[in-house]
């Protein structure tokens, strides 16, 4: 009984945390539709700023103003990233949003490695409250005991803030309509960067008042984001009690899953996550919603067109171009084509669903690793012999998008990018966890083509044919009846349902299909490689062909395969700099910020300009 | 009081007015009479900086509004009343009167929300029930009371009749005049010419962004084709 109620104790202080930093997000997203997808960064800037000012400033007094402070640091961080960065993309597709607070992301991974270090850092423990009381005989740390007593305070105060106060009640309002509210005579570009203010300084004073209980490390970021993720959606999105209760539920889960089936602490949030979406879709205190509003850059969007007969014949000249390479390229050429070929159909596999379907998957890494793992796990366990493997990788992980898809499908915009983030992260602990079968940490090894592809140039020309087959297929798709009804899906789902199109399940359908043809790049990566590990199914895996796109151009077919390319070719030489995600991030910030065509579109506009290309707004 | 001279509108790149200019003095009701896509909404919107226009000018109290942004617009005493109402569903009564509060500017008199619960009565009932729980005509009250919170010198009403049962809208009606009688510069668009007639005093027609007519009821009376070829007959 003792230790029973030490460890719900111990859950309740480690929800604390969890809880305002979830809070910040949920505030954040609520009134600018912005998931803040550097909220994990933010929560790890508070932990280095607050551990910082405790060592300046003595005892608890010193100590608890700290917490405050390093909160009102990290806010000021987040208006200085909200004017920067997020103001000049309101009006952007949600994509364009999330892979920009992706840029910050990578910033300040960087700036906080230069700043602190690589070294962990053990936080101090709080003056006044080092020591723990017995409870039922237990042990329980004073600091726990005040973490559970301030946390009910700090969401009522929020909850009075958004509820009974004026500047609650046009957060609220311009959660529904900002364009109104600024109509009204607010300026709400002042309230956005309130609420920003607000949002960030929690997710800071998370990160401070953790010190005590976890000190501060590079990682904390990443760690954190999948689990405020599982928060908010359980809770419900927008609502504050609910990011407590689920904060409550995950945290207390966590403390006795980690003592009674310690290999699945990281499965278990996922899995509670899947059913409460099960039995109430929208969380447990949330309302139906309407997902954030489609804005649009630039020109509407250009119909795709088949390819011209002059791009046919540069495609061509490049392919053979291709082939040509084991002639006069070294060993070294040929893989790294064929890693930029792989990654090409990767990241064209999600285009598919992202630019044609308008669903923004952010967990698509999960059907890249998983057709990887299917194929390295029947190859490890059954002997299965690659032919085979290629057959069933796609398979594997088209059954896994089916799943999954069928999960996610009911919703749309950032609650589908954050559910397919969070069943990613599930398959990854999955895999990292169940060390066993998978390997865990130590992945797979050994799983080599077959002898008649067991050389680099052989299985450069099996990757040529594959992976170039496998991204005609995807365009071949995209100009077939499905690809219209998907795209007529993405402009206006209610017109296209008005036409006898099942929506629903025809992005179901375009869902798995682009799952099955990432398990495809997949099973070329792991035969590739011989080896496979869980961080191909990480966050970051699935955020490299989100960038990708983006880079390229969401709205070029040709997008995909230009971005991939120019990306994996440009990783290899920027990684060889010692601050790359730096350079990383404020490229992708710039290119958010001044350039948000992409490379294909920007080009082409630029061929426009000049005359290489018919200009297709002259011609009406 | 307002001058809105050669501006000319987008969407996207769909031109929607096309050079249109006209004054209204201050304490006038002028209805802005059209089809449906004639421009009323556009012109509505142009003022507020709700769009910009691409050129051509929109002077308001002495000041250029183009540029400035809506909210700015709103401070210098521009009340708008969307077409599509607006109101802020999750949000009571109450709150919703409370986004559109503003101070009072000098010489107007100050609404206050006991003052608007005497011209909307109904409002007044239900004040602590949420926008959503509304009818079409509580709706509509609720978003002209919520714009005169803001304590407005001239109001902006698109199409406050547009969907709203024949009784209420003779209530409407009647509230208008009252606002009117406040002193406020009232521009109205409408595709009712019998509700327009009951409160406006100067008549203006707008056809593809274009000015069409200007003038009296009484000289558009005069005039039955110029209804027919640009007024939906009802």
């Amino acid at each position: 009984m003792g230790l029973f109620v030490a460890q719900l104790l111990t859950g309740l202080a480690n929800a604390a945390t969890l809880f305002l930093v979830a809070a910040g997000l949920s505030l954040i997203f609520g009134v600018t539709r912005i998931v803040n997808f550097a909220h994990g960064s933010l929560y790890m800037l508070g932990a280095y700023i607050g551990y910082n000012l405790m060592q300046v400033l003595p005892g608890a007094f010193g100590f608890w103003s700290s917490v405050l402070l390093a909160g009102v640091i990290v806010g000021l961080i987040g208006v200085i990233i909200e004017v920067c960065v997020l103001r000049p993309v309101y009006r952007a597709p949600e994509l364009f949003q999330l892979v920009a607070t992706f840029g910050v992301i990578l910033v300040i991974q960087d700036l906080a490695l230069i700043i602190w270090g690589a070294e962990d850092v053990l936080g101090p423990r709080a003056p006044g409250l080092k020591g723990v009381v017995r409870i039922l005989g237990e042990p329980v740390p004073m600091y726990d005991l005040a973490m559970i007593a301030i946390t009910p305070f700090v969401l009522f105060a929020l909850w009075y803030l958004i509820s009974r106060t004026r500047i609650g009640v046009l957060v609220r309002a311009a959660t529904q309509d900002r364009e109104m509210v600024g109509a009204l005579g607010v300026n709400q570009a002042w309230l956005f960067t309130g609420v920003f203010f607000l949002g960030a300084a929690l997710a800071g004073l998370g990160g401070a008042a953790q010190l005590p209980k976890g000190g501060a490390d590079l990682l904390m970021d990443f760690n954190i984001l999948a689990a405020i993720f599982v928060v908010v959606v359980i809770g419900g999105m927008g609502s504050l009690p609910g990011a407590y209760v689920a904060a409550v539920l995950i945290s207390v889960l966590n403390v006795f899953g980690v003592a009674y089936i310690p290999q699945s602490t990281l499965v278990l949030m996922y899995v509670v996550m899947a059913i409460v979406l099960l039995v109430k879709p929208y969380g447990l205190f949330g309302r139906e919603e309407v997902a954030g509003e489609h804005g649009q850059v630039g020109e509407p969007e250009r119909p795709i067109k088949p390819a011209s007969l002059r791009v046919r014949l540069i495609v061509g000249a490049g392919l053979v171009l291709l082939a040509c390479v084991p002639l006069f390229g070294s060993n070294f050429t040929q893989v790294l084509i064929s890693d930029i070929i792989i990654f090409c159909l990767f990241a064209a596999s999600l285009h598919f669903i992202l630019g044609l379907g308008g669903l923004v998957s952010f967990g698509h890494a999960a059907f890249f690793g998983g057709g990887a793992y299917v194929a390295a796990l029947i190859v490890t366990y059954a002997d299965t012999p690659m032919e085979v493997a290629f057959l069933l990788a796609p398979l594997g992980a088209g059954l896994g998008a089916v799943i999954i898809g069928w999960l996610c499908m009911s919703r749309t915009g950032v609650y589908f990018a954050m559910l397919t983030l969070a069943f990613a992260q599930l398959i990854w602990s999955l895999v990292f966890q169940w060390g066993e079968v998978t390997g865990g940490d130590d992945g797979l090894v050994d799983i080599w083509p077959s002898e008649w592809l067991n050389d680099t140039t052989p299985y450069f020309y099996f990757t040529l044919v594959l992976g170039v087959g496998g991204i005609l297929l995807l365009r071949h798709a995209a100009h077939s009846p499905f690809g219209y009804a998907l795209r007529a899906s993405r402009d206006s789902s209610r017109q296209a349902e008005a036409t006898g199109i099942n929506t629903k399940r025809v992005q179901w359908a375009a869902f798995s299909f682009a799952g099955a043809m990432a398990g495809l790049a997949g099973a070329l990566f792991v035969f590739s490689k011989g080896s496979i590990f869980p961080s191909e199914l990480e966050i970051a895996r699935s955020f490299d062909a989100l960038i990708v796109i983006f880079l390229g151009g969401v709205k070029t077919l040709a997008g995909a395969v230009v971005g991939g390319a120019s990306l994996e070719y440009a990783k290899d030489l920027i990684t060889r700099f010692e601050y790359w995600r730096l350079t990383l991030g404020l490229l992708i910030i710039f290119v958010v910020v001044v350039a948000p065509e992409g490379i294909v579109g920007t080009a082409r506009k630029a061929a426009e300009r000049v005359g290489l290309l018919p200009d297709p707004s002259k011609q009406s | 009081m307002i001058d809105v001279k050669d501006i000319n509108s987008f969407y996207g790149k769909a031109h929607i007015l096309n050079g249109l200019s006209f004054s209204i003095g201050q304490g006038e009701v002028v209805s802005l009479l059209g089809r449906n896509g004639a421009g009323k909404t556009t012109t509505m919107k142009s003022i507020m900086q709700l769009v910009r226009p691409a050129s051509g000018s929109v002077r308001f109290a002495d000041r250029e509004l183009v540029g400035l942004a809506p909210y700015q617009v709103a401070k210098l005493g521009m009340g708008y009343v969307p077409e599509e109402r607006r109101i802020f569903t999750d949000l009571t009564i109450l709150e919703n009167l409370e986004v559109g509060r503003q101070p009072a500017r000098d010489g107007i008199s100050q609404w206050t929300i006991e003052l608007l619960f005497e011209l909307f009565p109904n409002l007044a009932e239900r004040q602590h029930n949420r926008g959503k729980a509304l009818s079409g005509g509580e709706q509509q009250m609720l978003t002209i009371a919520r714009t005169l919170m803001g304590n407005p010198v001239c109001l902006l009403l698109d199409e406050p009749s547009e969907g709203i049962a024949p009784v209420i809208v003779e209530q409407m009606a009647n509230t208008i005049l009252k606002i009117k009688q406040q002193g406020l510069t009232v521009i109205l668009s409408e595709q009712n010419l019998h509700f327009a007639r009951l409160v406006a005093d100067r008549a203006i027609i707008i056809e593809s962004g274009e000015m069409r007519f200007d003038g009296a009821f009484s000289e558009l009376d005069a005039n039955p084709e110029l209804q027919e070829a640009y007024i939906a007959v009802s």
